[in-house]
């Protein structure tokens, strides 16, 4: 019963494994749901992946739920994402009736399980409706929010708001990200899984392998940023950062490999504007690679010299922490959960624009022994404070002060 | 002679309390109206048990702050000095990180309208403490004992235990001062671990350090 949890354990040390069973103890046998849209593509689906089976295993009764909506839906959804980030369009009626509607039908497909469950996650605003219509519910309902709500489009948040302020608590990635609520608000980051494919250790076949079948030469330095497809993540501006730097002289290769999840209706028209900005250039690699490529991108984040994620907004940003774990600085998007990690001249840098990232890039081709440097504070500083082990013991510390109403101090 | 010591084990987590400060004058309005001791105990002490980029430099949240964000040396310094240990009460600790607040607005009332490249977030947190079952019976037995403690641990015996112990101690100084001065050197040496500028790791390491050459000396006598 315990196999995968041991698996952690010559990473993170034994001692880690034994306190999460000690912290599990008193949820033993809880009914825990968690609820989002999407099931591949995106940090969220990754992270409910690996952590749900090991809420199981530590004895909690864990599942995992989508809500299925139509194209209409996730349209209204993404344009709720992107201005909780910042964007300043207003949603029409209908499409908020529809994205109401959805989640009405989802709830009476899920109803049972909603009104059981001891604790329930909603993940994002897609299935935030829920608790409204779950009125004879038994459990606690937090509300867990990956985006970078910093600064969201006022109107827009003032409708979310009163969808989930009757929530008994919220989770944000960041205490930036926290909006005033009645209700207490947790601060959680997220994590990567050391153990997935994506993590994993490959051996040097497998990845010369890779950088064969992409057409990369391995003798020269390759900068990647791996992500969706997304104007947030800024691909165009990593393209300008990558034609200056090179400008310079050194004989680079750029990267720019990512999907598009499938609750993301815009992925395809930036992936053709990133296509139109990167044309001429056989030295920059546009790669759309499938939701399951996990090995692939591990096999990029490893064969790259400097790995870039040029976000203008970020709720998070795994591929920087995927990235630090590897070894690799960071030149990041003063933006987001990307300052959590990105620690100037320790673990890679912020940068503010294109020329920024220019500057960077130029200083650590230069200086390969900082790089190595850095690279091993990056990796300490995952092992220390970004892995799932870390995430787990927050979200079962969570759940026991939920369920204990909440003292500053709790004794078991 | 002390009995077993019982280790106990905690794991933390920080809530955000939605207040922000932008500037001085604004992070002194809040301090003045915080009555939360969690929040000045998270501020100076609970961040040591959350996900962290240890800062060479400076490392209360306040003195942090003033350096990477206001971009104010003067007052980074004068805050970095605040030793959380030498004040016998959260209460305490909250009034002189208040004067140096307003002596810094004193000093110069321009810097205190100076906007913050990132705002202050005030946080608290929630701890949850249970008891491992695990009893140490003699000083000697904790030799091999700490290289294996969980970061929880530490926290709860190390850091945790200045706001629980009349002293303001660590528990292992308080347990060992029982057994009746034998142990009066490791008390000494144990009390020149600096908790800040070192992660729990590190931490971890300097105690499982300080307790083995120790005892093993005390064999040898």
């Amino acid at each position: 019963m315990t196999e995968m949890l041991n698996q952690y354990a010559p990473i993170v040390g034994s001692n880690v494994i034994d306190h999460l069973r000690q912290l599990a103890e008193p949820l033993k046998g809880m009914k825990v749901m968690h609820v989002n849209s999407t099931r591949e593509g995106g940090g969220v689906a990754e992270i409910l992946h690996r952590l749900i089976p090991l809420k199981q295993e530590l004895g909690l009764k864990a599942g995992w739920e989508i809500v299925a909506g139509d194209s209409q839906f996730y349209q209204c959804t993404k344009m709720m994402h992107n201005t909780l980030q910042g964007n300043r369009s207003a949603i029409s009626s209908e499409l908020l009736n529809h994205y109401e509607a959805v989640n009405c039908e989802n709830y009476e497909r899920l109803r049972q399980q909603l009104e059981e469950a001891d604790i329930v996650f909603i993940h994002d605003p897609q299935p935030a409706p829920l608790l409204k219509y779950c009125r004879s519910r038994k459990g606690k309902w937090i509300w867990r929010c990956h985006i970078d709500a910093s600064r969201p489009f006022r109107q827009v948040w003032k409708y979310l708001k009163n969808l989930v302020m009757d929530y008994d608590a919220s989770i944000y990635s960041l205490p930036a990200f926290a909006q005033p609520m009645p209700h207490p608000l947790y601060i959680i980051p997220p994590s990567i899984d050391p153990l997935s494919d994506k993590n994993v250790a490959l051996d040097a076949d497998e990845i010369q392998g890779v950088c064969r079948g992409y057409g990369l030469d391995p003798e020269r330095p390759i900068i990647s940023q791996i992500s969706r497809f997304d104007r947030f993540k800024d691909p165009v501006g990593v393209i300008r950062a990558y034609r200056m730097a090179k400008a310079f002289g050194p004989p680079l290769q750029l990267v720019l490999a990512g999907g598009t999840a499938s609750d993301d209706p815009e992925g395809e028209e930036v992936l053709a504007e990133v296509n139109a900005a990167a044309k001429d250039d056989p030295d920059i690699h546009v790669l759309l690679l499938p939701p399951d490529a996990h090995r692939t991108i591990n096999a990029l984040q490893r064969l790259s010299t400097i790995v870039i994620q040029k976000s203008i907004k970020e709720g998070f940003g795994l591929t920087v922490t995927e990235a630090l774990w590897k070894g690799r600085p960071v030149i990041g998007g003063d933006a987001g959960g990307i300052r959590l990690q990105v620690v100037n001249h320790q673990t890679g840098f912020l940068v503010k624009t294109a020329e920024g990232a220019a500057l960077r890039i130029r200083y650590l081709l230069k200086h390969g022994d900082r790089r190595q440097e850095m690279g091993e504070t990056a990796r300490n500083f995952v092992l220390e404070n970004y892995l799932l082990t870390r995430h787990l013991r927050e979200y079962l510390t969570l759940m026991v002060a939920v369920i204990r109403n909440s003292s500053d101090r709790i004794e078991l | 002679m002390s009995g077993p010591f019982a280790v106990t084990d905690c794991a933390l987590i920080a809530i955000a309390t939605g207040e922000k400060a932008q500037n001085i004058r604004e992070m002194h309005h809040q301090l003045m109206r915080t009555t939360d001791e969690g929040v000045m105990y998270y501020h100076f002490w609970g961040g040591l048990l959350r996900p962290h980029f240890v800062d060479p430099e400076y490392q209360n949240h306040f003195a942090g702050w003033a350096y990477h964000d206001l971009h104010d040396r003067r007052l980074a310094e004068k805050l970095s000095i605040i030793n959380p240990a030498h004040y016998s009460s959260i209460e305490e600790l909250r009034q002189r990180v208040i004067e140096v607040f307003e002596a810094r607005m004193d000093e110069d009332g321009a810097a205190s309208r100076v906007e913050a490249e990132h705002p202050f977030f005030f946080m608290r947190s929630q701890i949850v403490v249970f008891d491992t079952r695990l009893r140490v019976d003699t000083p000697e037995a904790f030799t091999g004992l700490i290289p294996d403690l969980t970061l929880g641990s530490l926290f709860y015996h190390f850091i945790d235990s200045r706001r629980r112990s009349p002293s303001g101690g660590d528990d292992f100084s308080e347990w060992l001062k029982g057994w009746g001065g034998r142990y009066q050197e490791l008390i000494d040496e144990i009390k020149t671990v600096d908790p800040y500028f070192n992660s729990l790791f590190e931490l971890r390491d300097d105690l499982a350090a300080i307790f083995a050459s120790h005892l093993a000396a005390e064999e040898q006598k």
